[in-house]
């Protein structure tokens, strides 16, 4: 048997059930403690099975001998096909990222877009700036379903130019036999009846700012006079819910070390009536609010508890989404997916109101990883080829790590913020993301057991 | 049926390899997902 690669496996204990991933098939299996030992024991043992069966008593080698045959099925230890040899393809762009005003009518203590403006000026993107990245996505792709997301800053404060956009767009893909799929993502300030109204005719998919409980909301999320805009948003997000029964949004929040015990936060959403969501950590270096290492173990205990409700309201029929608690361990994204990542800077670009290309949205203000412009393309193609082999196969630390092809390596902009280098990832988002996976991984094979 | 062991998803992620790719899916960091890069949770569109 050839050597076996304990990076390859990865088995843990969440909620009363042991469970072990097979992380290059993606097989997993729910296994008692007399297997919990014997992988042990055979992690002690270097992957000699005969070394390990004599640390173990008569019914963990029981288990131990099954743990061989899944091994010879092809479900435990299985080899990466690709011998963790990956060549990315030809770049071709198939998302943009339209940074259609760098103003908002918030000023929220946590933005990393300074209050919309990124560092510079506050500016909306003239409609000739936004058909020409519309212009660039189509001659730039060779896939024939692309999306625009609207994004700022604030988008409705612009919602003119999105409105022309889509039309423009939509025109225009049409043409050259493409699809695009919108999305606008707003803090839900300007969201009027009407507003509400043409989204839905024009098939914009919206994602909904909004933090949760009063206090929690309103701590960060403010006009710029300092009050708190839970009122205004609350009311808007609450008529678009209820409009919209089976609508294609989500509620998005955001989480600090203000509120660790977040999923308050989602239950506070839930009391609302709202069932798609999606709550994230703050991206933040120096600020008081940033998640710290310390501040791990009650995120964990929030997640914990967010896996149980979550279970507790399948099984009362009451169903809620939690976006990163989607996880399709059976029909996923292929291996070719997970390697390429987000795509920042090749296959996901960020335009700003000046017509600037940026790898992704948080990279935007930072000139060293300015790509380009609308006008000229891009003119650092070394940080596009940079970006593109930034794979998890290129990451000392994801080579090692049992949830690499889920992550596909983390986010490019954290890694360059935290660490000044894309192959080394931000370490307190590479903790929360495994241990977030390991409920995500238990929600989803909970009802199989 | 194994005892000790209950396989509930029986993957075929590395040979995905050979099929994948098509590029129909969505990018990752382009809806709910703003700040923390997630791309196993996405599902296969083909």
């Amino acid at each position: 048997m050839t050597q076996l690669n304990f990076a390859d496996i990865h088995y843990f204990s969440v909620l009363n059930q042991n469970i072990l991933l097979d992380v290059n098939s993606g097989s997993v299996h729910l296994i008692d403690e007399c297997t919990m030992s014997a992988l042990d024991a055979l992690k002690m043992a270097e992957g000699d099975f005969e070394r390990a069966a004599k640390l173990l008593n008569t019914e963990e080698n029981e288990a131990l001998v099954q743990l061989k045959e899944l091994v010879k099925e092809g479900l435990l230890f299985t080899p990466d096909e690709t011998g963790g040899f990956y060549q990315p393809p030809a770049t071709t762009v198939k998302s943009l990222c339209l940074n259609i005003s760098h103003d908002c009518n918030l000023a929220c203590g946590y933005c990393f877009a300074a209050e919309g403006s990124f560092g510079g000026q506050r500016l909306n993107m003239p409609l000739e700036t936004a058909k020409k990245a519309i212009d660039y996505l189509l001659a730039n792709t060779k896939r024939t379903f692309c999306e625009v997301d609207f994004f700022g800053g604030e988008p409705l404060l612009n919602i003119s130019v999105v409105q022309a956009t889509v039309e423009y767009a939509r025109a225009k893909a049409a043409d050259v036999g493409k699809t695009i799929k919108f999305t606008l993502t707003t803090n839900a300030v300007g969201l009027t009846p009407k507003i509400e109204k043409w989204l839905d005719e024009a098939a914009v998919s919206v994602i909904l700012s909004h933090d949760g409980r009063q206090k929690i909301h309103d701590t960060m999320r403010y006009f710029p006079n300092g009050r708190g805009s839970y009122d205004v948003v609350s009311a808007n997000i609450g008529r678009y819910v209820v409009n919209h029964p089976d609508g294609d949004f989500y509620i998005r929040g955001t989480y600090t070390n203000k509120n660790l015990d977040f999923v308050a936060d989602v239950e506070h959403w839930l009391q609302k009536g709202w069932r798609r969501l999606s709550m994230e950590p703050v991206v933040e270096k120096e600020a008081a609010y940033r998640i710290k290492e310390e501040d791990l173990p009650k995120i964990k205990d929030s997640y914990n508890k967010l896996a149980r409700l979550y279970d507790a309201k399948r099984k009362e029929g009451q169903p809620f989404e939690f976006f990163h608690f989607n996880i399709d361990l059976q029909h996923g994204p292929c291996l070719l997916k997970r390697l390429t990542g987000c795509g920042a800077g090749h296959e996901y670009l960020v335009v700003t109101p000046e017509g600037d290309l940026y790898p992704c949205h948080q990279f935007v203000g930072r000139e060293a990883w300015r790509l380009g412009n609308l006008a000229t393309g891009i003119e650092r193609p070394h940080l596009v080829e940079e970006l593109k082999t930034a794979h998890v196969y290129n990451k000392p630390v994801c080579k090692k790590c049992w949830a690499r092809f889920y992550c596909s390596g983390g986010c490019q902009a954290n890694a360059q913020l935290f660490n000044n280098n894309l192959l080394e990832p931000y370490e307190i988002g590479c903790k929360i993301s495994r241990l977030r996976l390991e409920y995500a991984i238990w929600v989803a094979v909970v009802p199989l057991a | 049926m194994k005892k000790h062991v209950k396989t509930v998803i029986k993957g075929n992620l590395s040979n995905t390899v050979k099929t994948g790719g098509c590029g129909t899916c969505q990018s990752s960091c382009q809806s709910a997902c703003k700040t923390s890069c997630t791309v196993g949770n996405q599902a296969c569109q083909k």
